[in-house]
């Protein structure tokens, strides 16, 4: 399973920096594929086995991409006869029935195509992410064009040796039992495929007049098809949204969207090269906490004055958009929907006085527009997960925008997708979570809560309004105190709090019987990731075996897996912990902060593991943390077969049993879990006998793996 | 280039006409704003900066047809391919506030940055202006740590008496944060006390404040703002003195919302539903630092039951290592060009000798003479024998005597000087001429004034008979 490392890695280089080894991972792999089609793993060459058979297919236009990439091997002796070269081949031509049906691709010799493929990985890894998109694609198409190829052997042999060390040396030993494990992956895979093919082809069918035109459309995008449709309203931009999506990505935009937000600060060479195109002039902090060196951290004190005084300066960005930047900056505005909803006015506001430039076209110029502008934000502040999934849905509404459109109509589209972005991934989310999170609070109850969170806010003030009576325990915590301002709120409400701060949590929590918190994001492996304190006062009530709530929109799930708070973290003014506002005597630590031996750690966020959360509460419903990756539309793309089994669990803690499904009616289904861990459950418990169970939810399964690419 | 893109903000500078305070030394000639400092104008000084800080489209309102003239025609010579000036001619005596008044249909940004022309300093504008979109405020104004040496309000007749006094600039009030200003008045109209709104006092807890300050008068307008209240009031004459203490007066009952601050918020929201438009609002308020303005508009009990109406009036505190002046008096002249020769050197945009000096190559020096350190001698000035010079700046094609000494003065263009004159702490306008052995001591001479062989002056201020 080694080998399927390689398209992962290279299909979403922003996990690749994790701070430790995330495992082949079948979000990627995505099941739903067609081309999962590909052969029993008998017929795998030992090296073969390196190919992921499970792979995403290539965006329709890309087959001159293809032939770049490898052009002589693939003629097929069925294709063959049509034209030397791959490019050649009508992108939409194969028979849905070849993937289909699995022993059509009987013959097909990955080894030798991913051999091709993990090669160039292996070459271009270091040079990072431009490459990295289109050659994932490229074994993907070689599969699907050539998949009746009968390589000669010596040729694959041969190949194997040029292909170097790198790849062999990753197979490690490991790769008898997962050949095993493969097997049964790909026939589930197999099925997926057959799956997604045939919805593909009836959402199609019935959605667009296009697709009519014959089989082009629906097998050469069995996959892409689904991407379109979770807008429900472009049915008719469908043809031409798609071929834009052929089109190759100004290679530009992808690098610079790389590898910014995982950069290691620690590495000299990167931080000198991001230092050239930074807008702002950074001095590094010199006293670095070591665990945390790779993390960004400056001098704190000259960032703002510096950026204040270049305003003029700084042409290229939108007045609104560096209104936000110093916001950040300052700390005027914290939170995280807070912060994406400044961020989104922000851009909503620059692309309402943006016009495209003569000769260019509005989806490249603004993209690159948008792009400058983010990496302004992350210099101001790292973005958080949420943004970081809020950006991506904006600059996937922009690379889909028709080509027909109007200036004024792209505009306006844009802006009203953001305008629904924000209504439905937050508002209403928050609505929804409320609505949830009301049924758990019961007369009597105590509700503990840490730091200020809107949702739980919201989620008080409606059980107020409710009529229930509680009491509310505000922890609070140095230096920020935001918790003040929400007791002041709550107060101000008639609810009766009491307030501490949270070394007296253990003291506190005799009393509690329901834990409210919220996060800045929860992860793939049911991690809670949120603002610092957090884990500890999750930790406590887990303890005390009281149930942890979080209440989390949707939109702020990731993909990404993480055990610790240290890989990836942010540092906040360490000033602010060596002072205590308006007490001028406690002065200990003044000009203390430049000697060598002190160093200050102002850590923003933690990571609570899973063990210590009873239940997520998100738009799709209650969950347990362990199905983390169900709930989100846009970054996890996976669902896990034991998703049932975890319910159950949720349903034994105290809370009062909820009918299972409704939240997983809406959730769009996808199947694959993200981390080691749970990819080993699934393959111990094995299948959940009713497959079709998913089968009856399973709408076109949207593919949002786009997302992450653009 | 378009202009008022990029930040939305409009630079106007406010270049005077011939300033009253300064009487002997501006002429019909040389309005203020083309007094010379180190032998620049000191309009030069502001939009040199500008220029650094990337602000290329300007309005420079002049005050006087005459005065706008000679400036246009130095500005158009000199900044031609560098900045885009328009330059504007307002009658004279109408005010700071009377002059944006005049060029109100000009004005088309979102905010307006509005900067003396007799400022010299390093602060750079963009932080005012920064600071100034950072909280959405009506106003922002430049504060500096005020010089050490006398006040420059009270504007009379120079140095006369009051140069060692401690100056007092300005009475300042400021919040905890050092960001908001609850407070201003000019020293030299502050008699025994002054008087602090309670209401304000009330809502910020506690005031700071300080009289080590001085208004730099550069500001950052909202220009919906600016506008609303300059047609409203139509008395108010100067943006000090009349503007800025009324818009920090009603921070906290804000009169001019109805169609300010709130409607550019909210107005491009109304497509959008209505009730769920709120809670972005809502949510982000939340989540934000509140400034006391927001919490006084909550009232006393937190909830939004009646909202009350504020707005922010801002101040950006430049640094004690920045430089900061104004030209508005003839000792903050002769201070200006110690400075911008001694220590604030980098401003000059001269490159000095080793002596720390300007010696132009074209001026002659006769033998023996001594130019020392923070001193500028302009090109084609000839000097004769034994003299000594410190701490001046000589302007252009002057002819000095034999054994003349100059001492902590400014002496302009064209000045003939003649054997044996002792000049010190004195400021001589171009054209002078001052015959043998004249002696003067902190003085100001007017341009084309004729002083007599052998004539003794202290601390007087010389001109010819037009003055009014």
């Amino acid at each position: 399973m080694e080998p399927r490392r390689v398209p992962r890695t290279v299909s979403d280089p922003k996990v690749r920096r994790v701070g430790f080894f995330a495992p082949p991972d079948r979000s990627q792999s995505g099941p739903p594929d067609p081309t999962s089609s590909s052969p029993p793993v008998s017929q795998i060459s030992p090296s073969g086995n390196s190919l992921s058979p499970v792979m995403i297919p290539p965006p329709r236009n890309l087959s001159s991409d293809m032939s770049r990439h490898f052009p002589p091997a693939p003629i097929s002796p069925i294709r063959g006869a049509r034209g030397a070269s791959d490019s050649s081949v009508p992108v939409g031509s194969y028979n849905p029935s070849e993937f289909i049906s699995p022993t059509a691709t009987a013959d097909f010799s990955p080894g030798r195509s991913r051999k091709g493929n993990s090669a160039e990985f292996a070459s271009s890894l270091p040079t990072g992410g431009i490459g990295m998109v289109t050659q994932n694609n490229v074994p993907a198409s070689g599969l699907t064009t050539v998949s009746t190829v009968r390589m000669p052997k010596a040729v694959t042999e041969k190949e194997r040796l040029a292909m170097g060390e790198v790849q062999r040396d990753q197979q490690a030993g490991d790769l008898k039992p997962l050949k095993e494990k493969m097997t049964k992956a790909e026939r589930r895979a197999l099925q997926e495929a057959q799956r997604a093919a045939k919805a593909a082809a009836k959402s199609e069918g019935s959605k667009t007049q296009a697709a009519a035109s014959g089989a082009n459309a629906v097998n050469a995008n069995p996959v892409k098809a689904p991407k379109v449709t979770p807008s429900k309203k472009d049915s008719s931009s469908v043809a031409a949204s798609e071929k834009r999506d052929g089109d190759r990505q100004p290679d530009k935009d992808r690098k610079k969207d790389v590898p910014h937000p995982r950069m290691q600060f620690d590495d000299e060479n990167r931080v000198e090269k991001a230092k050239k195109r930074s807008v702002m002039k950074q001095t590094e902090a010199r006293s670095r906490v070591e665990l945390f060196r790779h993390l960004p951290q400056y001098e704190h004190g000259t960032r703002l004055p510096d950026l204040e005084s270049r305003f003029f300066q700084l042409d290229p960005i939108h007045p609104a958009v560096y209104k936000v930047g110093v916001r950040y900056l300052a700390g005027d505005i914290s939170g995280g929907n807070a912060r994406c909803i400044a961020m989104l006015q922000a851009f909503q506001e620059s692309i309402r006085d943006y016009s495209t430039p003569p000769e260019k076209s509005l989806v490249r110029d603004l993209t690159t527009k948008i792009n400058g502008y983010v990496s302004f934000l992350i210099e101001c502040r790292p973005l958080s997960i949420s943004m970081g999934n809020a950006i991506r849905f904006l600059k996937t509404r922009i690379n889909k925008l028709a080509l027909n459109l109007s200036e004024s109509e792209a505009k306006a589209s844009i802006l009203s997708d953001i305008d629904h972005f924000i209504n439905e991934k937050i508002i209403l989310a928050d609505k929804v979570i409320v609505k949830h999170a009301v049924t758990k609070i019961r007369d009597g109850d105590v509700l503990l809560t840490y730091g200020s969170s809107s949702a739980v806010e919201m989620i008080l003030l409606h059980a107020h309004e409710l009529g229930k009576q509680f009491r509310v325990v505000i922890v609070d915590s140095r230096p920020k105190l935001e918790g003040q301002a929400l007791l002041r709120r709550l107060v101000g409400q008639g609810i009766s709090c009491t307030y501490t701060h949270i070394n007296a949590v253990s003291y506190v929590m005799h009393e509690v019987t329901r834990v409210l918190l919220a996060a800045s994001s929860v992860l793939s492996n049911g991690t809670v990731y949120s603002r610092v304190g957090t884990a500890s006062v999750a930790m406590v009530a887990h303890q005390f075996r009281i149930p942890v709530l979080i209440c989390c929109e949707a939109y702020k799930f990731h993909e990404r897996v993480q055990l610790d708070s240290i890989c990836s973290n942010e540092l906040g003014d360490p000033d602010a912990i060596a002072r205590v506002s308006g007490r001028t005597e406690i002065n200990y630590l003044d000009g203390w902060t430049n000697s060598d031996n002190l160093q200050l750690l102002n850590l923003i966020y933690d990571a609570t593991p899973s063990d210590y959360v009873s239940m997520i509460i998100t738009d799709y419903g209650m969950i347990p943390p362990t199905t983390a990756t169900n709930a989100e539309q846009d970054a996890p793309r996976c669902r896990c077969p034991s998703s049932r089994e975890r319910r159950q669990e949720v349903r034994d803690i105290d809370l009062p049993p909820r009918p299972a499904t409704d939240a997983e009616q809406n959730a769009p289904r996808r199947r694959c879990p993200s981390s080691r861990e749970r990819r080993q459950e699934v393959r111990d418990i094995d299948l959940p006998p009713h497959r079709d169970y998913y089968d009856s939810n399973r709408s076109p399964s949207p593919r949002t793996r786009d997302y992450h690419k653009q | 280039m378009e202009p008022a893109r990029g930040m939305d903000f409009q630079v106007v500078v406010l270049a005077g006409g011939f300033s009253k305070s300064l009487v002997p030394l501006v002429s019909k000639e040389v309005p203020k704003a083309l007094l010379p400092v180190a032998n620049r104008p000191v309009l030069s000084y502001v939009l040199n900066l500008l220029e650094q800080n990337n602000v290329t489209d300007l309005i420079v309102v002049v005050e006087g047809e005459t005065a706008a003239l000679s400036a246009s025609s130095w500005i158009s010579k000199t900044y031609i391919d560098r900045l885009h000036v328009e330059v504007a001619a307002v009658p004279e005596d109408v005010g700071t506030a009377g002059a944006l008044r005049a060029i109100d249909h000009r004005l088309t940004a979102k905010d307006i940055l509005v900067v003396s022309g007799d400022l010299v300093c390093d602060v750079p504008p963009g932080a005012v202006a920064a600071a100034h979109r950072r909280h959405d405020a009506v106003v922002t104004a430049l504060l500096c740590s005020a010089p050490v040496s006398g006040p420059s309000d009270s504007g009379s007749s120079g140095a006369k008496d009051k140069a060692k006094k401690p100056g007092r600039y300005n009475i300042i009030a400021l919040d905890p944060t050092k960001q908001f200003l609850l407070h201003i008045a000019a020293g030299a109209e502050v008699e025994k006390d002054i008087r602090v709104q309670k209401s304000i006092l009330r809502a910020v807890s506690q005031m700071e404040i300080r009289s080590d300050l001085m208004d730099a008068h550069m500001y950052a307008f909202k220009r919906s703002v600016l506008q609303d209240v300059l047609n409203q009031k139509e008395t108010f004459q100067s943006l000090r003195r009349d503007v800025l203490p009324y818009l920090v007066r009603s921070q906290l009952r804000s009169e001019l919302m109805s169609n300010g601050v709130q409607s550019d918020e909210n107005g491009n929201s109304k497509d959008a539903m209505q009730n769920s438009k709120i809670l972005p609002s809502q949510l982000l308020a939340n989540e934000s630092t509140p400034s006391f303005h927001e919490l006084y508009a909550l009232g006393p009990d937190g909830s939004a039951s009646i909202t009350r109406k504020t707005h922010k009036c801002c101040v950006y505190i430049a640094n004690k290592s920045n430089y900061c002046a104004r030209l508005n008096s003839i000792q903050a002249f002769s201070d200006i060009n110690r400075d911008v020769v001694g220590v604030a050197n980098h401003l000059s945009g001269y490159s000095f000798s080793a002596q720390n000096n300007i010696i132009h190559p074209s001026a002659v020096l006769g033998s023996k003479t001594t130019v020392g350190p923070q001193c500028v001698l302009g090109d084609g000035s000839q000097m004769g024998d034994k003299c000594s010079v410190k701490k001046s700046v000589i302007g252009r094609h002057c002819r000095i005597g034999s054994n003349v000494k100059v001492v902590s003065s400014v002496i302009m263009d064209h000045v003939t000087i003649g054997d044996g004159c002792s000049i010190q702490g004195s400021v001589i306008c171009s054209n002078v001429q001052l015959q043998e052995r004249v002696i003067l001591k902190d003085c100001q001479v007017g341009a084309g004034f004729v002083v007599t062989a052998g004539s003794e002056y202290k601390a007087e201020s010389l001109a010819k008979k037009e003055r009014p």
